[in-house]
């Protein structure tokens, strides 16, 4: 077991799925919801949909890709707690 | 009055969903008895993670979820979006950032965590500061939220309400601990999510013909004009010469740290983190938050839908309304004075504008006017707008809005008793548990057995649930502006003090309690000059750098982080016992379950 490789891919999978988290939320939900409301997804303006309603579906996937893609590299590393 | 008997049918009802719901509760409670601290604290640790899922949305999502959210949305229209995502993206920082680390330390508490990882009775002391501080305004609001629902639906005043929702929370709280909290949560919120999906289906069908709400918000309106019901409510505001709603009207930077400071006071909230604690692995505590907000998202993203159906339909049913026609759930809720109406112009009906139709509150003169509605004092604004309306008001009268059967309204008296009471008994379980065991047993070092301990977690429990109830009954004036400070706090002080805790091992005792003192110190002072010091300056003109109070917990934060990482570069590295415990907790396996004797 190599406990720094271990916590490297760690801090590797959450910088992505953070960074995806900020785009998202902050970046489209807010910063950029201007120019996005200028597209139309079906009866929304898409800036609109992903501040109420897009962003809270990609929170929920985050987490469970994130527990997903943890637990193989925890069995990976030998640090599995099942 | 004719409304009077289906008014009659609905309290009944009320009384009997109410009553069927508390004895679940009750009967829940008895089943899952606490024998030890470690069942009273954590729930011994064994509670499936779907489960805690369940009990964490329930935990979490209060009476202002349920009953205010909604109507708040419904008049900031895009500005909403603070709220929706600030409160549902924490969950994100919890689960990557926080929840693992914190289930593999393995003890009970938030402040047990301070007091291991900064070495020392200080640090422990500083987040019991900040824990109290933070779950004593929040468990106030809940409790003043357990008596209006009694007052409005059971005809019950406002005391007798809070005593009731007291009694009931004392029974389960004290008697079960975290384990009997745990499962009446999940019962909550199976009861709250039912209570709050069931009226915004039958809205979005009536609205829209689609029976999911979070399509319905984007479908097109029903009326034969062909538009989706954004763009309708769009058109309609801006031609009574409202904001467009889905167009804000805060400052960007403002809708930014607000968004910021809620998410990371969301992960910083005690009762929130406390329930990770109560999962069996560490896995578990990953999936669990995952789970937890699926349960909140369901909520989540039917208040937007909720909001907008509501908007539109209070729109439809008052606007240019003569008043004699108008619906009588107009008339009922200015009975209980959230609804009153100024006939500035002397039509006879009722015109619904931009502004305020007069300051503050309504005084109401006793008299009746000639239309028959209620008389007020206040001097009318210079607006054209002839309606004040509680914003609190939309989810408990949308029902009645859009004339659903009065089934529908006594299950949501239900749901938000529901929200109000798993939340109230979650914050009140961190309150009794960091008394009796940060403070005495840790703190004051009070050689205490565990039977002994379990007494004064149980008495602790019962004292903050009086001292609850009473602020519920007697509630200082600015409840409402509290939850900001909650947030803030929480944001400034706990999270980022966490999060170098497990990620930064060189950070030192003295680092952290710079860091956590400056946050909360900087936070407080500058959420109180505005709130109660000098509120005329609360514009945007005045805040630093735009941003307002409920965002200032973000600056807080990164106030934190500065004096942390500034100050801990001259003390000495925390000690090897630190630093051994900090790789201890980033490895999953091995995890033990807090021992019933520490």
């Amino acid at each position: 077991m190599n406990k720094s490789a271990y916590w490297r891919a760690n801090l590797r999978l959450m910088a992505v799925l953070l960074s995806i988290w900020f785009v998202v939320s902050f970046g489209f939900g807010i910063l950029l919801v201007e120019p996005l409301n200028t597209i139309r997804l079906g009866g929304f303006k898409l800036g609109f949909w992903i501040a109420q309603q897009g962003a809270i579906y990609l929170f929920v996937i985050l987490i469970f890709v994130y527990a997903a893609r943890m637990r193989r590299i925890d069995h990976q590393h030998g640090v599995a707690d099942d | 009055m004719a409304w009077q008997t289906t008014e009659m049918d609905t309290t009944t009802l009320s009384y009997l969903f109410v009553g069927l719901s508390f004895a679940l509760y009750i009967g829940i409670a008895i089943w899952t008895r606490a024998s030890s601290t470690n069942e009273f604290y954590v729930a011994g640790g064994g509670v499936h993670p779907i489960a805690n899922g369940m009990a964490t949305a329930a935990d979490w999502m209060s009476a202002a979820s349920f009953l205010s959210m909604a109507g708040i949305i419904a008049f900031m229209g895009y500005d909403g979006t603070v709220y929706l995502m600030g409160w549902t993206g924490g969950y994100v920082l919890l689960a990557l950032l926080l929840a693992p680390y914190l289930r593999k330390f393995g003890e009970f508490t938030v402040p047990d965590f301070f007091g291991s990882r900064y070495y020392g009775k200080s640090a422990r002391a500083v987040a019991v500061v900040c824990l109290i501080l933070i779950s004593f305004t929040y468990v106030a609001g809940q409790m003043r939220g357990v008596g209006i629902v009694f007052s409005n639906f059971l005809g019950v005043d406002i005391s007798t309400g809070v005593i009731v929702g007291m009694a009931v929370v004392f029974v389960y709280a004290v008697l079960g601990g975290m384990k009997g909290i745990t499962y009446t949560q999940v019962a909550q919120y199976v009861v709250m999510i039912f209570a709050y999906l069931v009226p915004a289906v039958f809205i979005s069908i009536l609205i829209t013909d689609n029976p999911i709400p979070q399509l319905g918000l984007g479908d097109t309106v029903n009326d034969g004009s062909g538009e989706s019901v954004l763009d309708k409510l769009d058109n309609t505001l801006v031609g009574l010469g409202f904001d467009a709603y889905t167009e804000g009207t805060k400052d960007t930077i403002d809708i930014f740290a607000i968004t910021m400071a809620l998410m990371i006071g969301t992960a910083g909230l005690p009762h929130v983190i406390v329930r990770f604690f109560t999962v069996p692995k560490v896995s578990d505590a990953r999936s669990s938050a995952g789970w937890a907000l699926l349960f909140i998202a369901l909520l989540y993203t039917t208040a937007p839908a909720v909001g907008a159906f509501s908007r539109l339909n209070f729109i439809n049913t008052v606007h240019d309304q003569p008043y004699v026609y108008i619906d009588d759930w107009f008339k009922r809720w200015e009975d209980v004075g959230l609804i009153a109406w100024v006939d500035k112009n002397a039509d006879g009906a009722v015109q619904y504008a931009p502004g305020i139709p007069f300051a503050g509150k309504p005084e109401f003169t006793g008299q009746l006017t000639e239309e028959g509605s209620r008389a007020v004092t206040n001097p009318p604004s210079d607006t054209r707008n002839e309606v004040y309306v509680d914003r609190d008001i939309m989810v408990l009268a949308n029902p009645e809005i859009a004339a659903l059967p009065g089934w529908v309204v006594a299950l949501v008296a239900a749901g938000a008793l529901a929200a109000a009471l798993s939340t109230a008994a979650g914050l009140l379980l961190v309150i009794s548990t960091s008394i009796s065991h940060d403070l005495l047993k840790k703190t004051l070092q009070w050689e205490l057995t565990d039977k002994q301990e379990l007494r004064y977690a149980r008495l602790a429990a019962g004292t903050a649930i009086v001292v609850a109830g009473y602020l519920g009954i007697n509630p200082p004036g600015f409840v409402a502006e509290v939850v900001a400070f909650a947030f803030g706090l929480a944001a400034a002080s706990l999270f980022p003090a966490i999060l170098m805790g497990i990620f930064d091992q060189r950070m030192n005792r003295e680092g952290a309690i710079t860091g956590m003192l400056a946050g909360l110190i900087f936070t407080l002072i500058y959420i109180t000059w505005f709130k109660f010091i000098d509120p005329v300056s609360n514009t945007a003109e005045h805040w630093w750098f735009g941003i307002s109070p409920e965002g200032i917990g973000t600056v807080g934060a990164l106030l934190n982080f500065g004096a942390a990482y500034a100050v801990a570069r001259f003390f000495p590295a925390p000690p090897d016992s630190v630093r051994q415990l900090v790789e201890r907790i980033r490895i999953p396996s091995g995890v033990e379950r807090p021992h019933d004797h520490p």
